[in-house]
C-alpha cells in the first residue's frame, strides 16, 4: 500500500466518521450468471473506492431461476433484493405496476441521453426510466467466411431469407457433420420463441391484431414456420429441438455450423480464440428480411432496476449508476480490453475509435438500431416488444406455443397442427384473461 | 480343486461387479474429469477430452467468484440441523407407534407419508407469503424447519420399522427392573437401535443436502446452501461445462466422502424392518 | 399389556410429530385451496376475484392435462420397473464374494449423492446430445446414425436419468435384505439338489418381498414429484411429450404466474397422489405387516 493511498484511506475513514449517519449499507444485488455480470463482480474495487460506505452482496443465479425468484419476491413484496437484474420484458410490466423506483433523477454526469434510443425506449414507461441498461443486444447472422468462400458465395451485409437458404444449402455437408445453419429449437418464450417471433416479424406476421385476436392462423405465420422447419430439417444439426443459445454456441465454436442467427453478444464468444476453433473465420451480417420493411432481429437489454419498497434506495441508485456508467466501460476496457466491455447501451461507446476496431461493434450497433420495440411488426399491433409481447400472460403463452413449434421441429407434429394448436391455446388464455371480449 | 473353482468364480464376479460399478459411476467420474479441463476442451469428443491438458483454472475461477465456504457451512448446518431436529421429534413418535400401537397407527403412518406427496411448486406462493410474514426469508431457522418437516415422515417411518424389530421382552424386562420411560428409551432402546438411527440420519442428511427447490426459493444470500452455488454455474450464456463440473465436484465431494466412510453403516441400517 | 399410563405417554410422544405435520399440511394446503378458487395472477396483485371452480375447469380441460397424467404414471412405473429389476440383479451380484466390495459399493451408491439438476445437465449435454454426446460418438464409431434421445424418446430418456439416480437406493436396500438371507437354508436347499432358479424363486424372492415393497413405496413418493430433471432436459417437450403433473403445475404457477390455476393443479395433484397412496396400500400394504 502506498503512502498516498494510506492517506487517502485515512481521509475517507475520518470523513466517514465525521458524518454520523454514514453507517455502512449492505445492498443485495440479484443478477444473472452471464459473463458480463460475472466480470463486474471482479471489478468491484472501483466501486468500493468511490463508495466506501456501501457493501454489495451478490446473488448470482441462472437466468430461469433468477427470473422466477425475483418475480416471486417483488410480486409478494418479500423485500429480499435491493437491485434486480431484469430484462426489457419485465420493465414495462413492472413499471406500470409501480413496482420499480424511477431513475429519472440520476445525476447529470450519468448522461442519460447517451443511452441508445431503442434501448432506452424499451425501459421507459410514460416518460419514467425504470431500469438502467447494463448491456444490450440484438440478433444477427454469424457466418463462416471460409465456408462461404469455398462455396463461391458472398454474404451481403443485409441478406434476405432466400439468400440465407441458398447459403445454408451450399455449406451443408452432413456426412462431415457440417450443418449449414444452426437455430434455436428448444421450447421457451426466451428460447425458440424469441427467434421465431423475431423471424415472423420479418415475414409480416404478428402475435395479435389490434383487437388482441391471435394471428397464428395467418398465411404469414404459416410461411414463417414452414420456412423455419424446412431450413432446420434440410440443413440443421440433429437434435435441434433441444438446442438453445448454449447448445448452438458450442456447435458453432466447434466449427459445425455454417451460420448461426442469434444474440449479438455471441459475437465475443465465437471470436474468442481460447474457446472457439473458428475465432478468425467469423463474419457478421444483419438478421435477414423478406423485403417487407422489418428484419428478423430482436432487442433485449439486461438492466438494473430497484424494487419499490427497498429501504436502501440511495445506495442502490449509486450502484446502478456506477454499473451502467461510461466510467465503468473504461474500467473494464482498462482491465480486460475493449472487446469485453458490456455492449449495446451507450452511443459514446460506438463513437469511441478504440471500440470501433472491435470486429462486431458496427454490426451490433446497426442491429440494435434497426429494432423498434414500439413498432415491431409490419401491420399495427396493440403491444410493445419485438420478440415478446409485454403483457404478464406472455411468459406462459410464449412457452406453450414454443412447445408446439418445438414438437413440429422434432417431427412429432405437422406445421399446420402446431399452428392450429397455438391458435387454440392462445385464444383460450386471452379470452380467459379478458383481452378478447 | 474346489478352492480353485471358487477363485475363478470370484474373479468372474469381481470383473462383472467392477465393470458395472464403473459404468454406473462413469457420469460422476466424467464430471470430475471435466472439472480439470479448460472450457474449450470440455466440449470436445471424449477422447480429445481425455488427452487434452489438465488445468485447475475452473477451480480458481469458482473460488474467486463464489463464497464456497459460506455455502458449504450453510449446507452442513441445514442438513445436520434438520436431521437432528427430525430425529428428536421422530424418535418418541416412532417409539410410541412401535410399542403402544393403536388401531389407527398404520393409517397415521400412511397419512404422514402422504404429506410428502404435496407438489412443492404448487404451494410456493403460500409458503413465500408465510415466510415473509414471519420474517423467515433467507434465514437458516426457517429452512431447517421446512427441511425437517419435509423429511419427517420418512424418518418416522424408518425408525418405526427398526423399533418394531426390537423384541418387546427386553423392554418388559427393563420395565420390571423399574426403568422409567425416559431411561427405557435412552438407555435400552436407543443403543439397540443405533444402526437404524445412524442410517436414518445418513439418508436424511443426503436428502436434505440435495434438496434443491425450497433451499433455492427461500434463501437469498445469508442462508443459501450449495444448491444455490450450483445454480450460479448452470447454463449461463457461453461455455460452462468445466466450471459447472468443478462446482459440482465441490458440491458433491463432501457428501460422497461422508458416504464413503459410512457406507457400511448405511447398508447395515437400511433394512426397513425387512430383516428378521 | 400396555398400561393406561404408557398409553397416555405414547400419545404425548406422538403428538409433536402429528401436530407439526398436520400444521405443515393444513396451513400451506389450506392457503393453496383458498387460492385455487381465486383468479390470482402474481403479476397483477390486488385484482383477485372469487371464481369458484373455474381454475379447476381450465386446468383439467387443457389438452396437456391428460397426457401429463399418463406421463406421470409411465414415469413412475418405468423407473420402478428398472430400479426394482436392476436393483435385484445388482444386489445379487454384489452379494457374491469378490475383491474390492467396499469400493464397488461406493461406486454404485454414488449417483444417489448427486443433485438432480447436476445429473440432468450431465446426462443431457455430455451423454444424450446427438452431436457431442458420448452416445452419439459411440454410434458414429460403429457407423450408425446417432439417435436423438431427447427429441424422439424424451420420456424414456428422462426415465433413464431418474432410474440412474434411484437405482443405488433400490440396490442398497435389496442388498441389505439379501445379506440377511438364511445361508443354511440356502445350502440345505442346494444339498437337496434344488437348482439356482427354484432357489431364487422359492427362497430369495419371498425374502425380498418386504424390501421391494419399501423400495416401491418410498420411490413412488419421490417419483410422483420428479421435476428438476424435466426442467433441465426437455422443458416438458417436445410438445407435451415429457410433461408430468408436477411440471404442469410449475408451468401454470411459475411460468404463467397464474397462482390460482397453479393452486388448483396442486390440489388436483395432492388428490391424485393420495389415490395412488391408497391404491399402493391396498396392493402391497399387507407386506408391511410386521
Amino acid at each position: 500500500m502506498t503512502l498516498t493511498l494510506r492517506a487517502l484511506l485515512g481521509a475517507t475513514v475520518s470523513l466517514t466518521l465525521a458524518g454520523a449517519t454514514m453507517a455502512e449499507t449492505t445492498i443485495t444485488v440479484a443478477t444473472v450468471n452471464n459473463g458480463d455480470m460475472i466480470r463486474m463482480q471482479g471489478l468491484m474495487d472501483d466501486f468500493y473506492a468511490k463508495n466506501p460506505d456501501i457493501k454489495v452482496e451478490w446473488v448470482t443465479l441462472e437466468e430461469n431461476v433468477l427470473r422466477q425468484r425475483v418475480t416471486t419476491d417483488i410480486a409478494t413484496k418479500g423485500g429480499q433484493f435491493d437491485v434486480l437484474t431484469i430484462g426489457t420484458y419485465e420493465v414495462p410490466i413492472w413499471g406500470k405496476q409501480g413496482w420499480l423506483v424511477s431513475l429519472n433523477d440520476l445525476p447529470a454526469e450519468y448522461d442519460v441521453d447517451d443511452l441508445l434510443p431503442a434501448i432506452r425506449g424499451g425501459l421507459t414507461v410514460d416518460g419514467e426510466l425504470f431500469a438502467a441498461p447494463f448491456y444490450g443486444e440484438s440478433s444477427m447472422v454469424m457466418y463462416r467466411k471460409d465456408l462461404m468462400e469455398a462455396a463461391g458465395l458472398t454474404m451481403p451485409d443485409a441478406p434476405t431469407w432466400d439468400e440465407i437458404k441458398t447459403a445454408a444449402a451450399a455449406m451443408t455437408d452432413k456426412s462431415a457433420e457440417q450443418y449449414g445453419i444452426c437455430l434455436r429449437g428448444k421450447a421457451g418464450w426466451g428460447e425458440n420463441m424469441a427467434f421465431l417471433t423475431a423471424m415472423s416479424n420479418s415475414y409480416g406476421a404478428r402475435w395479435f391484431d389490434e383487437n388482441w385476436k391471435p394471428q397464428f392462423d395467418s398465411e404469414a405465420w404459416k410461411a414463417t414456420l414452414t420456412d423455419y422447419l424446412a431450413l432446420m430439417n434440410d440443413y440443421g444439426p440433429p437434435g435441434a429441438a433441444n438446442n438453445g443459445f448454449n447448445e448452438n454456441l458450442s456447435l458453432f465454436q466447434q466449427g459445425k455450423c455454417g451460420m448461426w442467427i442469434d444474440a449479438t453478444v455471441a459475437a465475443s464468444f465465437v471470436t474468442n480464440p481460447t474457446d472457439s476453433s473458428v475465432a478468425d473465420k467469423v463474419g457478421f451480417a444483419l438478421a435477414p428480411d423478406t423485403g417487407k420493411g422489418k428484419r428478423g432481429n430482436w432487442l433485449w437489454a439486461w438492466s438494473l432496476g430497484i424494487p419499490a419498497g427497498t429501504q436502501k434506495v440511495d445506495a442502490a441508485k449509486a450502484f446502478v449508476a456506477w454499473a451502467t456508467s461510461k466510467e465503468y466501460l473504461e474500467v473494464v476496457a482498462a482491465k480486460e480490453g475493449w472487446a469485453n466491455v458490456p455492449p449495446g447501451t451507450r452511443a459514446s461507446l460506438y463513437a469511441n475509435p478504440e471500440y470501433q476496431k472491435v470486429p462486431f461493434a458496427q454490426m451490433t450497433l446497426d442491429s440494435i438500431n434497426s429494432a423498434n420495440p414500439n413498432e415491431p411488426t409490419v401491420d399495427p399491433v396493440p403491444y410493445v416488444g419485438v420478440q415478446f409481447v409485454a403483457i404478464p400472460e406472455f411468459q406462459g403463452l410464449g412457452t406453450a406455443v414454443g412447445q408446439q413449434f418445438s414438437a413440429a421441429l422434432a417431427g412429432t407434429m405437422t406445421a399446420e397442427a402446431a399452428l392450429a394448436a397455438a391458435q387454440t391455446l392462445v385464444t383460450t388464455e386471452m379470452t380467459r384473461s379478458g383481452y378478447i371480449k | 480343486m474346489a478352492r480353485k473353482a471358487s477363485n475363478t468364480r470370484k474373479a468372474v464376479v469381481t470383473i462383472a461387479a467392477w465393470s458395472i460399478g464403473f459404468l454406473i459411476f462413469f457420469p460422476i467420474l466424467w464430471i470430475i474429469i471435466l472439472g480439470f479441463k479448460s472450457e474449450g476442451d470440455a466440449i470436445k469428443t471424449p477422447l480429445q477430452v481425455l488427452f487434452s491438458s489438465w488445468t485447475l483454472d475452473s477451480y480458481y475461477d469458482v473460488q474467486a467468484r463464489s463464497n464456497y465456504a459460506r455455502h458449504f457451512w450453510n449446507s452442513v448446518i441445514l442438513s445436520v440441523g434438520s436431521t437432528v431436529l427430525a430425529l428428536a421429534i421422530a424418535i418418541p413418535a416412532a417409539w410410541s407407534m412401535a410399542f403402544v400401537p393403536g388401531k389407527r397407527t398404520k393409517d397415521l403412518l400412511m397419512w404422514m407419508l402422504s404429506t410428502k406427496m404435496m407438489p412443492a411448486v404448487g404451494v410456493l406462493v403460500p409458503m413465500y407469503l408465510l415466510f415473509r410474514d414471519f420474517g423467515l426469508l433467507d434465514s437458516r431457522i426457517g429452512l431447517v424447519g421446512v427441511l425437517t418437516l419435509i423429511n419427517l415422515p420418512i424418518v418416522v417411518w424408518m425408525l418405526y420399522t427398526y423399533f418394531k424389530e426390537i423384541p418387546g421382552e427386553i423392554l418388559e424386562a427393563a420395565r420390571m427392573d423399574g426403568a422409567s420411560l425416559k431411561s427405557e428409551i435412552l438407555y435400552v432402546l436407543t443403543p439397540m437401535a443405533v444402526p437404524g438411527i445412524a442410517s436414518t440420519m445418513l439418508l436424511n442428511i443426503i436428502l436434505a443436502w440435495n434438496e434443491a427447490f425450497w433451499t433455492l426459493q427461500l434463501t437469498t444470500s445469508q442462508a443459501a446452501p450449495l444448491t444455490q452455488f450450483i445454480a450460479s454455474y448452470s447454463s449461463p450464456e457461453g461455455l460452462f461445462y468445466a466450471k459447472l463440473s468443478a462446482a459440482s465436484t465441490m458440491a458433491i465431494a463432501p457428501i460422497l466422502i461422508l458416504g464413503w466412510f459410512s457406507q457400511k453403516q448405511l447398508v447395515r441400517g437400511l433394512t426397513f424392518g425387512a430383516v428378521k | 399389556m400396555a398400561t393406561a399410563h404408557s398409553r397416555t405417554a405414547a400419545r404425548l410422544m406422538l403428538s409433536p410429530a402429528v401436530i407439526l405435520l398436520l400444521l405443515w399440511m393444513i396451513v400451506p394446503l389450506g392457503m393453496t385451496l383458498y387460492f385455487s378458487f381465486l383468479r390470482y395472477n402474481l403479476l397483477m396483485p390486488g385484482m383477485e376475484t372469487f371464481v369458484g371452480f373455474e381454475n379447476y375447469y381450465y386446468f383439467v380441460n387443457q389438452p396437456a392435462f391428460w397426457s401429463a397424467l399418463s406421463n406421470t404414471l409411465i414415469l413412475v412405473l418405468g423407473v420402478l420397473c428398472i430400479t426394482v429389476v436392476g436393483g435385484i440383479l445388482l444386489a445379487l451380484l454384489l452379494d457374491q464374494p469378490f475383491w474390492g466390495q467396499g469400493i464397488v459399493r461406493v461406486l454404485v451408491i454414488a449417483p444417489f449423492f448427486v443433485m438432480p439438476t447436476v445429473s440432468a445437465l450431465v446426462w443431457k449435454n455430455m451423454f444424450m446430445n446427438p452431436v457431442n454426446g458420448m452416445f452419439a460418438h459411440m454410434a458414429k464409431s460403429l457407423g450408425l446414425q446417432p439417435f436423438d434421445f431427447l427429441s424422439h424418446a424424451p420420456l424414456a430418456s428422462i426415465i433413464l436419468i431418474v432410474a440412474w439416480q434411484w437405482l443405488p437406493f433400490a440396490t442398497l436396500i435389496l442388498l441389505t435384505a439379501l445379506q440377511s438371507l438364511d445361508r443354511e437354508q440356502q445350502e440345505a436347499a442346494e444339498m437337496d439338489g434344488a437348482g439356482w432358479l427354484p432357489r431364487f424363486v422359492y427362497l430369495t424372492v419371498p425374502h425380498l418381498t418386504r424390501s421391494i415393497t419399501v423400495v416401491i413405496l418410498i420411490q413412488t413418493i419421490f417419483l410422483l414429484s420428479v421435476f428438476a430433471e424435466i426442467l433441465v432436459t426437455t422443458n416438458g417437450g417436445p410438445g407435451t411429450a415429457s410433461t408430468n403433473l408436477t411440471y404442469l403445475v410449475y408451468a401454470q404457477s411459475l411460468l404463467n404466474y397464474d397462482v390460482g390455476g397453479g393452486s388448483a393443479g396442486g390440489i388436483i395433484a395432492v388428490i391424485l397422489a393420495n389415490i395412488v397412496a391408497i391404491f399402493l396400500m391396498r396392493m402391497i400394504g399387507k407386506n408391511l405387516e410386521a
